[in-house]
């Protein structure tokens, strides 16, 4: 992948954010690249941890947001158990679905989803759910 | 009468309400406070009972930071507390066909997914005017029991004030309401004395009583009426009225 | 010392077989829990925003209910509430700030300071009974019973809260466990992995992808059934594998158990305290084939 960086893009505010939310410092990612090796989604992203991390990094939050890597993240920790530096990516990931859901905007619309499937499921699947994915 | 009103005056406390201060009799309670300072309730006021909901309120207290919440015809108002009545908080109730409907948390799922975002931030609990513990009803349909939030939800007059404060942007009130008549209607044992005294109404039991008072004419059914024997207000389960033909 | 439990409300439903089974077990082996008398549900999943403390409310409100029933211990079933509590447990021990914060905020209850000790079923067993006195305890042994042990995330990750108290490298907790009930643990590459958790919700296409992952390196073990501890694994690599299996080949039809479900049988309970009605229909007959169970009488 390449990335053009213009220094206009850079979005230093939106980076603090994550930080902020995070906690995390995202320039100790010296990528390795080990997130994505291990991430059991990243075959699905267009974006993997790894450039997410790398994009960040640069201050070009916004290319991640909308991004669908945030979304398919599901929070199973590999990636922050593996890292090399310490980094719990896993927050990275939660800053970023926050930075999206404090705007008031829902992932998933609790009453859109079919009756069928609320009947079959766990209740646990939509507590999480609903957490991770509406504001 | 200038001398009476100089006398109650010192009786009089500041109360502020919708931000604006006025001076009321102390003894009053909100909803008679508010028509003393001069408004008058079309809507936000029903039973003055304490039953129907309709008049929920919302005050702070000078110096402190709790939200505090009662029924206007209820509550006595106190100096300086800040109020001001939410008659009504939009929350969606579902349409549903209750016939059809199974007596499971699945259809209640089903109806108020938001349910599950619940937060358990109490928030419910602490505005609601009728001392109903609504986190524990919702954690209790959370978990499938529709007996316990039957139980714990029972004292609910649907004043909507849970819903107004709910993180989660549940409507507690309605989801209560499905939940105790999918219990009460479909769950709960039935009363056998309730079936046995219907049963015997349907055999005719009152049907020559009934005959006579329709052979009545108007004024004497009036008189009957209007002199018909009250049960007293605090009488035991063993009164009986005086005269009970008919039964 | 007191052990109150903390089931969690899909165990009061859908995972009905978990509790059920748990509770069966825990009577026969003579540990004592009293199941909270009041508790909401814990939120399923920790937050990992740092500047979001309201979503740490709902677990330690039911620490509290724990503290103030006078409980050591609080012990979970469900992987995910394990997870949740125990994190939160730690958070009130160790962020300061944090925790006054949240005691603030919940100036109805009085403050918690971490006096609980959350653990998940699997420790309470490691703990207070061991696995050699455990194999003594059994009755009906699972020999020839081969089985995939599945820890998916919760009760491993992160390494703070992972169960089987300082396993380093590989964790051999579940497969200690089944050992000690006289079954063979087969090695299973997927064993630590993600079943899809939520995804079902957002992104199925993908979720049901995860899962089909997982259940084709079950089949590669060549396990007879896959045990694990989470009623979300277990919807999506059980109860969804039908629909799995209709879309993406090579999944095998492998029976999913709770683990406390074969800790019941071994221990010579009635198959009645497995509630094997709410497993897929493969599972009792795995163990009325293998002989640990005798068919219903009504089943010709």
């Amino acid at each position: 992948m390449s990335i053009t960086i213009l220094l206009r893009a850079l979005d230093r505010a939106m980076q603090e954010r994550v930080a902020e939310i995070s906690g995390q410092n995202v320039y100790k990612c010296m990528q390795c690249g080990t997130c994505s090796s291990v991430c059991p989604m990243s075959g699905d992203m267009e974006i993997t941890p790894r450039q997410a991390m790398l994009l960040i990094q640069h201050g070009l939050v916004d290319p991640v947001l909308s991004s669908r890597t945030p979304w398919l993240c599901a929070s199973c920790h590999t990636c922050q158990v593996r890292c090399p530096r310490g980094i719990e990516v896993t927050r990275v990931m939660e800053a970023l679905r926050q930075i999206v859901l404090r705007e008031n905007r829902d992932m998933v619309n609790p009453r859109e989803i079919p009756a069928e499937s609320i009947a079959e499921m766990p209740q646990i699947a939509l507590v999480a759910g609903f957490r991770k994915l509406t504001s | 009468m200038p001398n009476v009103q100089k006398e109650t005056e010192a009786d009089l406390i500041p109360i502020f309400i919708m931000g604006k201060r006025y001076l009321v009799p102390e003894s009053l309670t909100i909803m008679k406070a508010i028509e003393y300072a001069g408004y008058q309730f079309i809507r936000g006021c029903g039973c003055r009972g304490g039953i129907c909901g309709a008049c929920s309120t919302v005050y702070r207290k000078a110096g402190d930071y709790k939200i505090y919440s009662g029924l206007a015809c209820q509550t006595v108002v106190e100096p300086n507390m800040y109020l001001t009545q939410i008659p009504f908080f939009p929350a969606l109730r579902r349409e549903y066909d209750y016939e059809t409907m199974e007596p499971v948390a699945e259809s209640i799922y089903q109806l108020y997914p938001e349910l599950f975002r619940c937060v358990a931030c109490n928030a419910c609990t602490k505005i609601c005017p009728m001392d109903v513990q609504v986190l524990d009803y919702i954690s209790a349909l959370k978990r499938g029991d529709l007996e316990a939030a039957t139980r714990i939800s029972f004292d609910c007059i649907q004043c909507g004030l849970c819903a107004s404060r709910c993180m989660g942007e549940l409507p507690q009130y309605h989801i209560a309401q499905l939940a105790r008549r999918l219990h009460g209607g479909k769950l709960a044992p039935r009363a056998e004395h309730l079936r046995q005294v219907v049963e015997s109404i349907a055999a005719g039991k009152f049907a020559d009583v009934m005959e006579e008072l329709k052979a009545l004419p108007v004024d004497e059914l009036r008189k009957l009426y209007t002199e018909r024997e009250l049960e007293p207000a605090m009488s035991d389960e063993q009164w009986r009225p005086s005269n009970n033909a008919g039964l | 010392m007191k052990i109150s439990y903390y089931p969690g409300c899909t165990l009061k439903t859908k995972a009905k077989n978990l509790e059920d089974s748990a509770l069966a077990s825990l009577a026969a082996l003579g540990i004592e829990v009293e199941e909270l008398e009041r508790w909401n549900c814990c939120g399923a999943v920790f937050s990992l925003a740092d500047d979001d403390l309201i979503h740490q409310v709902a677990p330690v409100r039911d620490l509290i209910r724990a503290r103030d029933a006078g409980a050591d211990k609080l012990v979970t079933l469900c992987s995910q509430c394990y997870n949740v509590l125990a994190r939160a447990n730690k958070l009130m021990r160790e962020e300061e700030e944090k925790r006054e914060t949240i005691n603030l905020f919940m100036d109805e209850e009085v403050d918690y300071h971490g006096e609980v000790q959350v653990v998940h079923f699997l420790d309470l067993l490691r703990e207070t009974i061991g696995w050699d006195a455990l194999r003594e305890q059994v009755k009906v042994p699972l020999e020839g019973l081969k089985v995939a042990p599945f820890y998916g995330c919760t009760l491993l990750r992160p390494a703070e809260v992972a169960v089987g108290g300082g396993d380093r490298g590989a964790p051999h907790v579940l497969q200690d466990f089944l050992s000690a009930l006289g079954a063979t643990p087969v090695r299973f590459s997927a064993a630590e992995e993600c079943c899809g958790a939520y995804e079902v919700l957002i992104n199925p296409v993908e979720g049901m992808r995860r899962a089909g992952s997982v259940l084709a390196a079950a089949g590669e073990s060549h396990a007879d059934a896959i045990v694990l501890s989470c009623p979300l694994c277990e919807y999506n690599l059980g109860r969804k594998q039908g629909d799995i299996r209709a879309q993406v080949s090579g999944i095998p039809d492998i029976p999913v158990f709770y683990f406390t479900q074969l800790l019941a049988i071994a221990l010579g309970l009635d198959a009645s305290a497995g509630r094997f009605e709410l497993n897929m229909a493969s599972a009792r007959k795995l163990l009325q084939d293998k002989k640990f169970v005798e068919a219903p009488a009504t089943q010709v």
